[in-house]
């Protein structure tokens, strides 16, 4: 076992943790197996896919930690004053004394994301501030009372009396001790208990909670109650919570918190001016989704840490469930883990996307089916057209061949991607400030484009390039230094050249400052004297070569040595750029670590209820899977469920539907399924049997939402959906 | 004053005290103090006292029972969810928690009264007790039997109690139609301006503060009476010191027209502005206020559902053709035009639409093709906690339900503008 301290000494490991621990897993890797493709390295898979998730689990709390640190550290700030300034006896801090300090933190719109905020956010104000912190959800507090109830239950942790409740009314009344009764429900009460527990930590029994560090004895810990949602609040109930929290402010030294999706002019929307003047508003921005998508996509996607990558399309797919969507990144979070979950479960192969030793290692241990596998990989087999004939030869029929070229190749891959990230960076901070943004403004766009193909044969990367030509030599020196700063915590030896490279380019850049010399006469010269000879011309078609002459030269004139630099640290990129950031699917065995499926994923995060409504009754057989229902295209075999013939025989009519023809039609299919003879006489009849079986299936129909009864006709029902004859 | 002073039964001291605790107060207060009698004497039953926000109702009440000890309860009816919250607290009031606990769970007003007769026979009254109702107007929203109740409860608990109640509304909306016992009614009308300046101030000269406080009301006392808004104005434009009065006089309105706009809105709470204060001199406006903040972050379909609710919103539905199909025809405005249709629809407010007209809003506004997937219809859901939207019909109506737009123009014209859409060309309203 291990410790993560660096010093020597005995460490205690408690076992049940950690057997907790295992029973838990174990139930996952049960599901985790079950169905998973390759038998062979299946356990191996689901352990490597478990602790790749869990270190991009914690990797993306600290990083959300340190995005809210700045405004959790703002607003505890805030708590701590007001409940200091409480203390102050002016005339000014007196008057304010009848208000109720109050943080409206203003969040976004990806209500998801808030949880984990709030959670921190409660957690730091206890550990820091105060230990009466409670917060209420608008969904559990319909009425007053419930929100009563909950702030007090919350707060005192105790069970608060209810008049509803009757079961405790019983037990009351058991103990036949009416003086015994549970608390009332009212502030009157929490006042009560809030003085007993300051005057008991003040005597100097501070209980176990009460172990707060920053404040002092002598000033009473605020007690803090957090509106978690308060656009959903029912606007009268929170109105009447303030009005009576404002009669005890000056007994009990209460602090709200209110969470805000959209804008804080919903407080004045939700409160009316009589309410809103007791409290004491203060505005809390937190960092927007986007910067905070950008950020984790910054330190979660962008860096070789994790093997495991998604490709173009599944990046794409998230990214717009970002955007498009529910701008929550904790959704995004989420889709990567399915992807992941995914890639290790459908890809038998995914046992080489883990550390580079690990995944030598399991080179060596690869079983004949699965180099079988890694021979039918359209990568590889890319690699093998461009080897050597005999090499071919030797790649396909020799295992232990196969095993070392694809420890070379796993190498090679892990170059690459050490090699890709930071280059992406340097060619985001010379484009992203470039007019209208050619190249995109978030370096999550550049990804996508590097990921698709090769992007120096893109359009907008050649006009990128041409704008960058004409940069200011200020600004073009900004830029290099910024990618000098990018690629110097780089270990890799191709980067260490290319940052000797770039260092030398910005030497050069320097001496220019230094030896600015005068501008070459010369030019002028050439310049000027095409222009006498112009005069002189009279020929239409003479002027006509003369200018475009003069164009020529104008273009091929000599370059100042500021230009010529330009142009050379231009081509320096440029050769960086072709060299290292061709999309991954050039790079052999990159399915091993890119997930593509992008279907997949969408299907799972975006599902279409109407889609698999319709797909289920049209062809009953892609979810039933039985051999029976399987027909050819467009067809529903006659053995198929009630609703599904109903289903395709309503498709057939226009927007009214005779019940009756309806049933005739139903009636002949089924009895067609049940092997009656055509000419029989029960062919095609209407039994009782039939007839409940129909109905069944029309209501179901209708429960769906395809047709609905109308007054229009008698006997007639409407169809709600277009199409299907 | 001299009214105030001379009330037999209550000592001459006490009532020096409460004179001085409550200026301009006097005459309302004599009255009070005439209709309760001496300590001793039997009470008129219910006293009624209705007056604006902040004109004194329950500080004199307070202050007079407070000062010259008489044993009261005060409650306010908005703490008093049930009534049994209500009970407890007179009860505890006059007779200690040991009677508050008689009370049974959920208690009737019969429970109160037996309860009170009860404690009343153990413990008569000496002096007039005195139950004090503030925001009575909330008892009209409680049982039918509670109002009528306490008007006479002391004629129920044959006690000598009074029941005061204090309200913002006159009592004519109080009567219940079966009838009642009619209390005795009081006004206490608004605070004057000379009364408002009579206001004392701990660190300022008696002179100067009144002064002041006339320049404020000179730009204040015309949007606003409310005694305790202009304690909140006061307290945040009152920094300067005593002995520039000079160039105060012409420097300080523009000072108070900007506070105007903010304090008195609570735009600015008031730690903000005296931290705004004191970075006055450095640069101004560098705190916005609440409703500066209306910029909302949306995801792209959130905003086209925003936008086609809108629509369905304003735009009649008949003309929803016009709009959104391609080939709609020559169809002008004064085709569809009815006659009671003249008054422009943004001035009527937002009408609902049920859900399919959205979707099929959306549809046709939204650039690209959208599979209609789950995250569509949760969109519209949230939109509806975040109160862009209202839901219209009841909740438990899954069948087709309805909405209406909850957002301004100008909010849905910013919203429209970040993706490029021109909402104006849509509205029927402006065509």
């Amino acid at each position: 076992m291990s410790t993560s301290s660096v010093s020597k000494g005995c460490f205690v490991f408690k076992p049940s943790a950690k057997k907790k621990k295992k029973t838990t897993a174990l139930s996952l890797e049960d599901h985790f197996l079950h169905a998973c493709e390759g038998d062979e390295n299946r356990e191996l898979r689901f352990h490597l896919c478990h602790d790749l998730w869990d270190k991009i689990k914690t990797n993306t709390e600290a990083l959300q930690d340190e995005l809210n640190r700045n405004i959790l550290d703002s607003l505890l700030d805030f708590t701590r004053k007001c409940s200091s300034t409480r203390r102050h006896s002016d005339w000014a801090s007196q008057m304010r004394a009848s208000e109720i300090p109050t943080a409206a933190l203003v969040l976004g719109v990806n209500v998801p994301d808030h949880d984990m905020t709030f959670k921190s956010l409660s957690d730091l104000l206890q550990q820091s501030v105060t230990p009466h912190v409670a917060s209420v959800q608008a969904k559990e507090c319909g009425a007053l009372k419930h929100l009563m109830k909950r702030v007090l239950e919350r707060l005192m942790d105790t069970v608060v009396d209810d008049d509803d409740d009757e079961e405790e009314e019983e037990e009351a009344e058991q103990a036949g001790a009416p003086l015994n009764k549970a608390v009332h429900c009212s502030l009157g009460t929490l006042c009560a208990w809030y003085n007993a527990k300051t005057k008991k930590s003040n005597l100097g029994t501070p209980g176990k909670k009460r172990s707060s560090p920053a404040s002092d004895d002598s000033q009473p810990p605020p007690v803090v109650i957090i509106f978690k949602d308060l656009e959903a609040f029912n606007p009268k109930v929170l109105q009447d919570f303030i009005l009576i929290c404002s009669r005890y402010v000056q007994r009990l030294p209460l602090m709200f918190i209110f969470g805000i999706a959209t804008s804080p002019s919903t407080i004045q929307h939700m409160l009316p001016h009589s309410v809103s003047s007791l409290l004491c508003i203060e505005l809390f921005q937190s960092l927007s989704c986007t910067q905070h998508l950008a950020t984790v996509i910054d330190k979660l996607i962008l860096t070789p840490q994790f093997p495991f990558k998604l490709n173009g399309k599944v990046m794409q797919v998230l990214i717009s469930i970002f955007l498009y969507h529910d701008f929550s990144v904790r959704n995004f979070i989420k889709g990567i883990q399915l992807a992941l979950l995914e890639h290790f479960h459908s890809q038998p192969l995914s046992v080489l996307c883990c550390k580079k030793e690990a995944a030598l290692l399991n080179v060596m241990q690869l079983g004949h089916l699965d180099l079988e596998r890694i021979r039918k990989l359209q990568s590889f087999k890319r690699y093998v057209e461009k080897q050597e004939a005999q090499e071919q030869v030797n790649l396909f029929t020799d295992d232990s061949h196969l095993k070392g070229v694809c420890q070379k190749l796993i190498k090679d891959l892990r170059k690459y991607h050490k090699n890709y990230y930071p280059i992406l960076r340097c060619l985001h901070t010379l484009t992203s400030s470039l007019p209208r943004y050619p190249l995109g403004k978030q370096i999550r766009e550049l990804h996508l484009i590097c990921l698709e193909k090769n992007i120096w044969e893109n359009e907008e990367y050649q006009s990128a390039m041409k704008l960058l030509k004409m940069m200011a030599k200020d600004q073009l020196i900004g830029l290099l230094q910024r990618c000098e700063e990018i690629l110097r915590p780089v270990k890799s030896k191709k980067m260490n050249r290319a940052l000797v490279q770039l260092e030398d380019l910005l030497a050069k850049f320097k001496q220019l400052d230094i030896a600015a010399e005068p501008p070459p006469p010369s030019v002028e010269d050439r310049i000027t004297s095409p222009v006498k000879d112009l005069q002189k011309k009279t020929d239409l078609f003479q002027l006509q070569k003369a200018l475009l002459e003069m164009n020529e030269s104008r273009r091929s004139k000599k370059l100042s040595p500021f230009e010529a630099l330009r142009n050379e640290a231009l081509e320096f990129i440029d050769s960086l750029v072709k060299s290292h950031l061709s999309p991954p699917e050039s790079q052999a065995l990159n399915e091993v670590c890119y997930y593509a499926s992008s279907a997949t994923v969408r299907r799972h995060l975006n599902a279409a209820p109407r889609t698999s409504i319709q797909a289920a009754l049209s062809s009953p057989y892609y979810y039933l899977q039985n051999e029976r229902l399987q027909t050819a295209d467009g067809l529903v075999s006659n053995a198929a469920p009630d609703i599904c013939i109903v289903y395709k025989l309503h498709l057939e009519c226009g927007r009214l539907i005779n019940l009756y023809d309806w049933l005739e039609a139903y009636a002949t299919v089924v009895s067609a399924a049940e092997g009656d003879e055509p000419g029989s006489d029960s062919f095609g009849k209407v039994d009782d049997v039939r007839h409940a079986r129909f109905i069944r299936a029309v209501s179901e129909l209708e429960f769906l939402g395809f047709i609905k009864s109308t007054k229009q006709k008698t006997d007639h029902v409407a169809r709600l959906s277009w199409g299907g004859c | 004053m001299s009214a105030l002073v001379q009330h037999p039964g209550y000592d001459e001291e006490r009532l020096q005290r409460v004179c001085g605790q409550l200026p301009c107060r006097d005459v309302q207060a004599g009255m009070l103090l005439s209709l309760m009698g001496q300590p001793h004497q039997y009470s008129f039953p219910s006293i009624f006292i209705y007056g604006h926000r902040s004109s004194g109702k329950s500080h004199v009440m307070h202050v007079l029972l407070k000062e010259l000890e008489l044993p009261h309860a005060m409650v306010s009816c908005v703490e008093c969810l049930s009534v049994a919250v209500l009970f407890e607290q007179v009860l505890l009031s006059f007779f200690g928690c040991d009677a508050a606990s008689l009370l049974p769970r959920s208690p009737s007003l019969s429970d109160f009264v037996r309860v009170y007769r009860q404690q009343r026979s153990q413990r008569p009254a000496e002096q007039t007790r005195y139950i004090v109702m503030e925001k009575a107007e909330l008892l009209r929203d409680a049982d039918a039997n509670l109002l009528p109740a306490l008007l006479r409860l002391q004629e129920l608990v044959e006690d000598n109690v009074t029941v005061i109640l204090l309200s913002e509304i006159v009592w004519d909306k109080f009567r219940p139609n079966t009838g009642c016992f009619e209390p005795l009614q009081l006004h206490f009308p608004d605070y004057s301006k000379a009364g408002v300046s009579q206001d004392k101030h701990p660190s300022h000269s008696a002179e100067f503060y009144s002064s002041y406080i006339n320049i404020l009301l000179g730009v204040f006392y015309s949007v606003c009476r409310d005694l305790r808004e202009l304690r909140h104005l006061v307290r945040h434009t009152l920094t300067m010191k005593e002995t520039d009065t000079h160039k105060l006089w012409r420097n300080i309105e523009p000072h108070l027209k900007k506070a105007m706009r903010t304090v008195y809105l609570r735009e600015v709470s008031s730690l903000q502005w005296e931290q705004m204060q004191q970075m006055e001199e450095k640069d101004t406006g560098a705190v916005r206020g609440l409703s500066a903040h209306t910029h909302v972050e949306l995801p792209y379909y959130s905003k086209f559902l925003l936008i086609a609710a809108y629509l369905a919103s304003y735009n009649p539905a008949r003309t929803d053709k016009r709009f959104f199909l391609k080939h709609h025809g020559k169809i002008r405005k004064t085709n569809f035009l009815k006659k009671n249709e003249k008054t422009s629809n943004h001035l009527l407010g937002p009408k609902p639409f049920p859900l399919d007209r959205l979707l099929a809003i959306f549809y046709s506004v939204v650039d690209s093709r959208v599979a209609p997937t789950a995250s569509i219809f949760s969109q519209i859901s949230s939109l509806v906690t975040l109160q862009l939207l209202t839901q219209v019909s009841h909740d438990d109506q899954l069948d087709a339900p309805k909405y209406k737009c909850a957002v301004s123009m100008d909010f849905i014209c910013a919203i429209s503008r970040t993706v490029n859409f021109e909402i104006v060309q849509y509205l029927y309203d402006f065509l």
